[in-house]
């Protein structure tokens, strides 16, 4: 098609008018034809000074306030200001709702995704042939074990006289970011403790107890630090875990 | 039960013609090129949708009806009469086709003052339909509603629209780079 035919389907393209199947073989034609392009951009450039130079005029507000009381004298009375009462503010709530709900899902969404990856960490490990690389039952064997492999350190809590046994521990990786993973095991549980350091991505997870994909987790922040428990294993056993970490020294 | 009815239609009104004030009046100013005339147009076009409203035929577009009363009440208002706004009436084919200049491009050094002062001395059907598309982004089908006309015609008179206001900025651009 040569351009002049192009060209007397640019407005009704620029203007939205025309079926998919018009415009998108006239929007391929433009990424090739610079004439074209350039045409087209000064028709794009009108329509924005039109667009910004029409809104030109506002209302002054006695004339507001006089149609608004014309055509609420009509309106608002009897049955229709009862209604009103009740639906403006249901309106108001549905509309709150609506936006704590998309607010608290992007807050959800975000930690779905840690919790997820850090699922996918715990169950990948279990899942291996070698899940840990330093064995051992030992505190003082485990915790030297990752000086120098991650950029900071921790405290392990004594397990004697808890039903609680330390299998060994790893480095993970979270999102580009080394820490330490710990396997405990509790009446043949595997539960994962993860400690990254604290940053932007975990910051903002409320600390607490979590259900996630059929995992009991639970969070919290010491010295600077991320905490995250989770395995199969029971609320309680993660909770009991949970408070031996956190009184570790 | 028709009482209730009526009143239920009257608040549906007002949800649906208030948020369209100051588009109207926007327009309406555009139209009479002067204050009171379009205040008083404005109420007029509001009196007027409120005792036809039970004729507004749900399904159909609430815009498009309001600028049609608006429009129709300026032509017949003291400048409206004085306007003519039919003019050689287009067909919808035959579309001229311009071809870009160089000089198109100087349509990027018009600012707003001087887009206004062009857009003002358009015919008034120019420059209604231009206002319909751009400012109140109606479809063409909302435009050919709003003016009564078929949409070809909408389309050839947005073409000619365009034509002759980039004529008019591309004259005063010109212009004023030779100080005149």
């Amino acid at each position: 098609m040569a351009c002049e035919e192009w060209r007397g389907e640019l407005d009704p393209y620029l203007d939205g008018e025309l079926a998919p199947a018009e415009s998108a073989p006239l929007g391929a034609h433009l990424r090739r034809c610079p004439v074209c392009a350039a045409d087209a951009l000064e028709r794009v450039q009108l329509k924005r000074s039109l667009q910004r130079a029409g809104m030109r005029y506002e209302p002054s507000a006695e004339l507001r306030s006089k149609i608004t009381k014309m055509v609420a004298a009509r309106s608002t009375s009897g049955i229709v200001r009862q209604w009103r009462l009740v639906l403006v503010p249901a309106l108001v709530v549905l509309v709150a709702a609506f936006l704590l709900n998309a607010y608290l899902g992007r807050e959800r969404s975000a930690r779905q995704r840690v919790y997820s990856e850090l699922a996918d960490l715990h169950v990948a490990t279990l899942a291996s042939a070698t899940p840990v690389d330093v064995v051992s039952t030992d505190r003082h064997t485990v915790k030297p074990w990752f000086q120098g492999k991650i950029p900071f350190t921790f405290n392990l809590p004594e397990l004697t006289g808890s039903e609680f046994s330390l299998m060994g521990g790893r480095v993970a990786y979270f999102e580009q970011v080394s820490g330490a993973q710990l396997i405990y095991q509790i009446r043949k549980h595997e539960i994962s403790v993860f400690i990254f350091p604290e940053r932007a991505e975990t910051s903002g997870l409320p600390s607490g107890a979590a259900n996630s994909e059929s995992f009991n987790t639970e969070t919290w922040t010491q010295n600077g630090l991320r905490y995250f428990v989770i395995g199969d294993a029971s609320p309680a056993d993660i909770q009991a875990l949970t408070r031996l970490l956190q009184n570790a020294t | 039960m028709r009482v209730s009815e009526d009143r239920l239609r009257a608040a549906s009104f007002e949800d649906l013609a208030l948020p369209l004030f100051d588009q109207l009046y926007n327009f309406a100013r555009w139209l009479t090129q002067d204050k009171a005339e379009a205040e008083d147009l404005v109420q007029e076009t509001y009196a007027k949708a409120l005792r036809g409203f039970s004729s507004f035929q749900a399904g159909t577009n609430f815009r498009a009806w309001m600028y049609r009363i608006l429009r129709n009440s300026f032509l017949n208002s003291r400048t409206g009469l004085k306007t003519t706004v039919v003019l050689d009436e287009e067909d919808g084919g035959g579309l001229l086709v311009e071809s870009a200049t160089p000089e198109s491009l100087l349509i990027e050094h018009a600012n707003r003052e001087m887009v206004q002062q062009a857009l003002q001395g358009l015919p008034v059907s120019f420059r209604e339909i231009l206002l319909l598309c751009e400012v109140e982004e109606m479809s063409y089908q909302e435009i050919a509603e709003t003016l009564a006309i078929p949409t070809g015609t909408v389309m050839s008179r947005l073409f000619r629209a365009r034509k002759a206001l980039r004529g008019v900025l591309r004259e005063r651009i010109e212009g004023g780079r030779h100080g005149v």
